[in-house]
């Protein structure tokens, strides 16, 4: 089976996150991009079936920071064809660039068909959209997110898929195929692959890319961002300082007034 | 020497691969290991199975991961075969790469080394965040790149970690009242790689290098000392071999040169009774035994307490070859932890203060403490703390 | 175009949530502020008697058909969609919870009209809805406008308190019949209770939490003293289950439980949406994170910068001498 894997790069907010000048954007001066978390564990998913049921996992990514990282170690953990997009406006929308994806899965050969089409099921910077219902309403395919398992039928036709509900519940539903799931959880964290096959792959392997065309009435842009800022910390805890064991008496104090205990 | 071109194909191409197939099979790097009695394959059958042409068995079992790269197994052997240098990391980095599941810490260590530079996940641009709560300045070359005389390298654990920035904050007092010239890279510092080459990553490693090999190239200074032994060791040991031309030493070795300086610094007399473990990569491998009990017995008051196995034959405290980030790993299969072996040697001298001089020993030791119940009665402390503590008036 | 505030109501398994409520009560007050009805739209099969706390909307649109008993995303939005193309609605506010993911998606898509993510909150401004999103973990608040009718809002939990959304009064409820288009290639075959025998996290008094800052998962052993010196239960963020260190059912927050105990102690927990949502109305919540900047910090009473590894076994020990002196 033919699976695409849908793989975006997002701030990585480990380097602290600053606003830009103008308030209304993150300062990029010293932004770094890493892969959405549930794009890897999508693409661990996708890895996992092709070991088991044999076929080929393809993943996309449009251009950003880093992507070519990914990309390639996408290729070292088993992927056999990467594809970046480039040319596309800066700075689109998750909407905006959910249908222009849509339109190049369809317009460039080799991409579709496929049998399931993964992608993490929320990044971090999703504003607007969420690209796994998205292209899953572009491509007139079924859609099923927060995805944990991952079972193909021996059929091949229907996958039986495992979908988290509150409360520890799960849902395990049956989904015709061709479909998109939204990603939460591999059924394993996504593996470690050695830095050695990652520069071996930059070396052996290539990124194909693809030129993005233009997207029809453009990105529409009916969210704009007025302005951002670090949240505003009302009602922020009341700070206990000094040692533990200063600091443990303390509580014990609060926690006894407030009758806990 | 080039240990680092080495691979299993070519090992017989090189003089250390040859060396090999001498191996007695006496069995004393089995019988010195720390976790020789837990492994599948200890470093003993290890060898006979590359000789029987049956490695394969040995990458299908996680027997590797039990290595802490402690050096032990090579200093014993009679053959003077390089072990922990040549062999070792090759098996690791195949077994590395046959694990169905690279235990969780350990793969976001490795992870966090190639992407930030540090093992724990820190952002790179907090590394030098430490500066601030130091009490004397500190240049860092980036802000002012002035040739400098010392190039002090100071780590991972030693920049992030709360307990080993007092390590820090201490050598930095060192310095500057012993009037040393030095600088840090602050920022711009990344691991110098020695655990990623000695857990098996040597992909890992060669992107340290260039990345440090071409941060050293961006300024001028004399002498590099690092206050981590692991680094020392890669540095003296494998960076060399690719242009790392400085002079080059640890913190103690460093510190006791300038004992005569420093002694008349030494003003309070601590009243302990210290033992002081020797770290793998500063003893063992690299024969530094008598410059920190040198700088200990300048300070007015220590008494030096031995442990048993003490200098070569020091018990590792586990931290090395990926051990730092296996400890759940280790408990889970039910392996004693070696720094709880180690602190119970220590207990046993009946000092007040474990001394050690690698950044990973202070954390680990403290855990060991804890677990152990000693930690009403002993501390551990580097010895640039308590040198900095013997200054205090 | 009737230009009113639509609430999609989210209803499982025989009952309504309380994020219902909470975009209720959010829902009245865009409404009065710009004029206009709220609405509650009611999707189910045989759901109508859910209808009747929905009260604090004008009035509840109901439809009935067995494809909605199961909340498929896509069924739920061809329906709303429809209705919403047919009624113009000026917002539509979504939950954001397991439960509908992604329906707001599809029902934007659907109607080529402006959705946002992560709402906490959202108001009227100069005639303009406006939107409080909450993006990069919980890090960064971002300000939107929304340009266009009608406006599908993903709101978060936790925007307003639940008990301003409820009312004593039913609703009146008017009946559409839709019929969705035919069966989805996605079924539902069926439920998967977590594993029973364990520790029923919503009846407990105490509960301390463990995330990623607990390291390791022996390190657990410490959270478990703590909690039986205070007599309560363990719990855990997303991170630590997925390890594999506690089951299931430890689990709180998005994808877990939502809990309300005296006291919760968040150890090494930074405080991200999906984990505070199940828990923010913990009746006290004493946090404990090496990062002074933790967004749980903002949702804690008391804040403790430190590793909790560190200030554990302090803590344990003060609970027992503190408790003998009040007996």
């Amino acid at each position: 089976m033919h699976i695409l894997v849908i793989l975006k790069m997002v701030p990585d907010v480990v380097e602290e996150l600053e606003i830009a000048p103008d308030g209304k954007a993150l300062n990029t001066d010293y932004l770094r991009m890493i892969l959405s978390e549930s794009d890897d564990h999508a693409l661990e998913q996708a890895l996992l079936l092709k070991e088991r049921h044999g076929g080929n996992v393809t993943v996309v990514a449009f251009d950003a920071p880093e992507v070519d990282d990914t990309l390639f170690a996408a290729l070292a953990k088993g992927a056999s064809r990467a594809v970046k997009i480039v040319g596309a406006e800066p700075g689109m929308t998750t909407s905006g660039a959910g249908r222009l994806l849509a339109r190049i899965l369809v317009q460039e050969p080799a991409l579709l068909p496929a049998g399931l089409v993964l992608a993490g099921v929320q990044a971090i910077d999703d504003l607007d959209a969420l690209v796994a219902p998205l292209l899953a309403h572009q491509l007139a395919m079924p859609y099923l997110g927060i995805v944990t398992r991952v079972a193909l039928d021996p059929s091949g036709e229907t996958a039986s898929v495992l979908k988290e509900y509150p409360g520890g519940v799960r849902g395990e539903f049956e989904v015709r195929l061709p479909a998109v799931l939204g990603i939460q959880g591999a059924e394993k964290p996504p593996r470690y692959v050695p830095v050695a096959k990652v520069r071996a792959a930059m070396k052996s392997q290539k990124i194909d890319t693809v030129q993005a065309p233009a997207l029809t009435g453009g990105d529409l842009r009916l969210v704009e961002v007025l302005g951002m800022n670090k949240p505003q910390l009302t009602g922020h805890a009341e700070m206990l300082e000094g040692s533990p064991a200063e600091v443990s008496s303390r509580l014990c104090e609060i926690l006894a007034g407030r009758g806990v205990f | 020497m080039g240990t680092s071109q080495v691979t299993l194909e070519s090992l017989l191409q090189f003089p250390e691969g040859k060396e090999i197939l001498t191996c007695l099979q006496c069995g004393t790097c089995s019988g010195t290991c720390p976790y020789g009695d837990v492994m599948e394959f200890p470093p003993r059958r290890m060898v006979a199975m590359l000789r029987a042409g049956m490695l394969d068995q040995v990458f299908a079992s996680d027997s590797l991961l039990a290595c802490v790269a402690c050096y032990a197994c090579m200093a014993k052997c009679p053959r003077g075969i390089r072990l922990t240098e040549v062999l070792l990391p090759l098996l690791k980095e195949q077994t590395l790469a046959h694990l169905s599941e690279v235990p969780a810490e350990l793969q976001k260590a490795l992870q966090s080394t190639l992407r930030y530079g540090n093992p724990m996940g820190e952002p790179s641009r907090k590394r030098a965040a430490w500066v601030k709560t130091a009490s004397v300045p500190i240049r860092i070359l980036a802000e002012d790149p002035r040739p400098v005389d010392v190039l002090w390298f100071v780590e991972c654990y030693t920049s992030f970690h709360p307990r080993c920035q007092d390590n820090s904050r201490a050598t930095a007092l060192l310095f500057h009242k012993l009037g040393i010239d030095f600088a840090i890279l602050g920022n711009e510092e990344k691991c110098v790689g020695e655990c990623a080459r000695l857990t098996g990553e040597p992909g890992l490693f060669e992107t340290l290098v260039d990345y440090n090999m071409a941060v050293f190239q961006k300024y001028r200074f004399k002498r590099v000392v690092t206050s981590c032994p692991h680094a020392y060791s890669a540095l003296k040991n494998l960076y060399s071999s690719i242009g790392f031309h400085w002079e080059l030493e640890h913190t103690t070795p460093f510190l006791a040169r300038h004992l005569v300086r420093l002694k008349p610094l030494l003003v309070r007399k601590l009243g302990y009774i210290v033992t002081y473990h020797d770290s793998c990569c500063l003893g063992r491998q690299n024969d530094v035994y008598d410059a920190p009990r040198a700088l200990l017995q300048a300070i007015p008051g220590v008494r030096l307490a031995e442990m048993v196995h003490n200098r070569v034959n020091s018990i590792c405290c586990g931290g090395g070859g990926g051990g730092m980030w296996l400890d759940t790993y280790y408990k889970a299969k039910g392996y004693e932890r070696l720094s709880e072996r180690r602190a119970k040697e220590a207990a046993a001298t009946g000092a007040d203060v474990l001394a050690v001089s690698c950044p990973f020993e202070v954390s680990r030791f403290e855990d060991a403490f804890k677990v152990l119940g000693y930690d009403k009665r002993m501390v551990v402390r580097d010895v640039t703390e308590l040198l900095a503590e013997a200054m205090e008036a | 175009m009737t230009g009113e505030i639509w609430v999609l109501t989210e209803q499982w398994r025989g009952r309504v949530s309380e994020i219902t409520y909470e975009n209720l009560a959010l829902g009245r007050e865009l409404a009065d502020a710009l004029g206009t009805p709220l609405v509650a739209i009611l999707l189910g099969s045989n759901a109508k008697d859910l209808a009747a706390t929905l009260g604090k909307a004008d009035r509840v649109l109901y439809v009935d058909h067995p494809l909605l008993e199961d909340a498929v995303p896509q069924v739920l939005a061809e329906v709303l969609a429809g209705l919403a193309k047919e009624q113009m609605p000026r917002a539509v506010l979504v939950p954001l919870t397991n439960v509908g993911l992604g329906v707001g998606s599809f029902t934007a898509a659907r109607l080529q009209a402006p959705a946002v993510n992560f709402c906490k909150d959202v108001r009227v401004h100069e005639g303009r809805l406006e939107a409080s999103c909450v993006m990069y973990g919980g890090k960064i608040e971002s300000t939107v406008a929304l340009l266009g009718s009608p406006a599908v809002l993903g709101m978060w939990p936790g925007a307003r308190p639940a008990e301003n959304g409820r009312a004593a009064a039913s609703p009146a409820v008017e009946e559409i019949q839709v019929v969705p288009r035919e069966a989805p290639p996605v079924r539902l075959k069926k439920y998967i209770e977590p594993e029973t025998g364990d520790v029923d996290l919503t009846r407990q008094d105490v509960l301390v939490a463990v995330g990623r800052g607990i390291q390791a998962r022996e390190n657990i052993e410490l959270a478990e003293e703590l909690a039986q010196a205070l007599g309560g239960a363990v719990c855990a963020s997303r991170p630590v289950i997925d390890q594999g260190w506690l089951p299931l059912s430890r689990q709180v927050g998005k994808s877990g439980l939502t809990v309300k105990p005296k006291l919760y102690v968040a150890l090494g927990i930074s405080g991200a949406p999906e984990h505070v949502e199940g828990m923010k109305n913990s009746g006290l919540i004493v946090a404990v994170n090496t990062d002074p900047q933790a967004p749980i910090f903002n949702v804690a009473h008391y804040g403790i910068v430190g590793d909790a590894l560190d200030w554990l076994p302090a803590f344990t020990a003060a609970i027992p001498r503190r408790k003998s002196q009040h007996a």
